[in-house]
């Protein structure tokens, strides 16, 4: 038997798989992709969640996440792709400028 | 985790199995997206794991937002992450030196500690069953989603139009580039065309070569293949998957420097004078 417990343990995983990736990856653009994982996991606890309340407002909330990720996306790759053209790299190591 | 998980009245064993094969497909590709070192992979592992979010989104009886799913995430954001990935370089890998001692083991640490943290707060939590699908679906789930953006959720959807017309703004100016030097005109192009003593065009790659695929020089009537049928861009990557042992290896091996070439004429490599150009 299924519950919505069980795409919330899958979202859990997820999130957390995402939140690794972000910390361990230093490709600008795999920490994007990771990001983007994240906010799916919590997409999918939200329609389960949707789903045990029998409500559409989870699914209304999803819906918003996935606006509001697509704008994320837009702007995140194009400030990459300013800092690739400055500093000839995509790692998140190299942005340095506001160091010391 | 087991016994939180309560039975519901309204599923079946079916959506149990499917769930199993997907959730474990779907972890697997997340975890290697994160431990893949090349980007290419990592995107591609990230659309599977996408994909199967979509079926489930579809198992749990939202089927607008699978079909979202697909659209907005599979199709336009990994679109636009693997036009990036094209700009930036496909070929640019993790480096596997940490430049902060100890960052893996301890963001492994984190990660563990966020899994337990989560698995208790969800342990705790009381997620009970599905409810059974009375008025949310009752005229359909298009039709109930819309009516609810359209009425309780009309200001947020309102205000979302200005995020994405931000958004579009923002990312035009961000990505937008000052030109720095004047505009070549078409005298300027044919004069340096001239200059550069090899007026004619470009040989096309793999003119009498074994196959015509555009990182296979074409071959001169002596035998000796010719430098200026590949793009320098391909050449130098050529080189570079050789290095780490790629598919590409050919080219490099027939671009060897010290074979005769074709002209002794400098190759236009540079890609700024080449994008002018067109």
């Amino acid at each position: 038997m299924i519950s919505p417990a069980h795409y919330v343990a899958l979202a859990v995983v997820l999130f957390v798989i995402g939140g690794v990736g972000v910390l361990i990856r230093r490709n600008a653009l795999v920490v994007f992709m990771s990001v983007e994982l994240m906010l799916n996991a919590v997409n999918l606890s939200f329609i389960a969640f949707a789903r045990m309340h029998g409500h559409l407002d989870g699914q209304v909330i999803a819906f918003f996440v996935m606006v509001v990720a697509a704008a994320e996306v837009v702007v995140g790759l194009a400030i990459l792709t300013s800092i690739f053209r400055a500093r000839k790299s995509a790692s998140v190591d190299d942005a340095n400028l506001l160091k010391n | 985790m087991h016994s939180l998980i309560l039975a519901s009245p309204g599923s079946n064993s079916t959506e149990l199995g499917a769930w199993w094969v997907l959730a474990i497909v779907a972890v697997g590709a997340a975890l290697g997206m994160i431990f893949t070192r090349r980007a290419v992979h990592c995107a591609v592992l990230l659309a599977i794991v996408m994909l199967i979010l979509a079926a489930m989104y579809a198992m749990q009886g939202a089927p607008f937002l699978a079909f979202v799913q697909v659209i907005v995430y599979t199709g336009a954001v990994l679109m636009l992450f693997l036009f990036v990935m094209m700009i930036v370089g496909v070929s640019a890998a993790d480096s596997i030196i940490e430049t902060i001692r100890g960052q893996r083991l301890w963001a492994g640490l984190a990660g563990i500690f966020l899994l337990v943290l989560l698995a208790l707060v969800v342990g705790h939590a009381a997620i009970g069953a599905a409810a059974p699908s009375g008025p949310r679906n009752s005229s359909g789930n298009v039709e109930g989603l819309a009516r609810l953006i359209f009425t309780t959720y009309v200001f947020p959807f309102e205000v979302t139009s200005a995020l994405l017309i931000t958004a579009a703004v923002g990312a035009m100016v961000l990505a937008h580039r000052e030109r720095t030097s004047p505009k070549p005109t078409q005298r300027v192009l044919s004069r340096r065309r001239v200059a550069s003593g090899h007026p004619a065009p470009l040989p096309g790659p793999g003119t009498y070569a074994q196959h015509n695929a555009v990182d296979m020089p074409a071959l001169l009537p002596d035998g000796s293949v010719s430098r200026l049928s590949v793009s320098g861009v391909l050449a130098n990557r050529a080189i570079e998957a050789e290095q780490s042992g790629g598919r590409a290896a050919i080219t490099a091996e027939v671009l060897e420097p010290g074979e005769p070439a074709d002209l002794d004429i400098p190759a236009p490599v540079a890609p700024e004078a080449s994008e002018e150009e067109r």
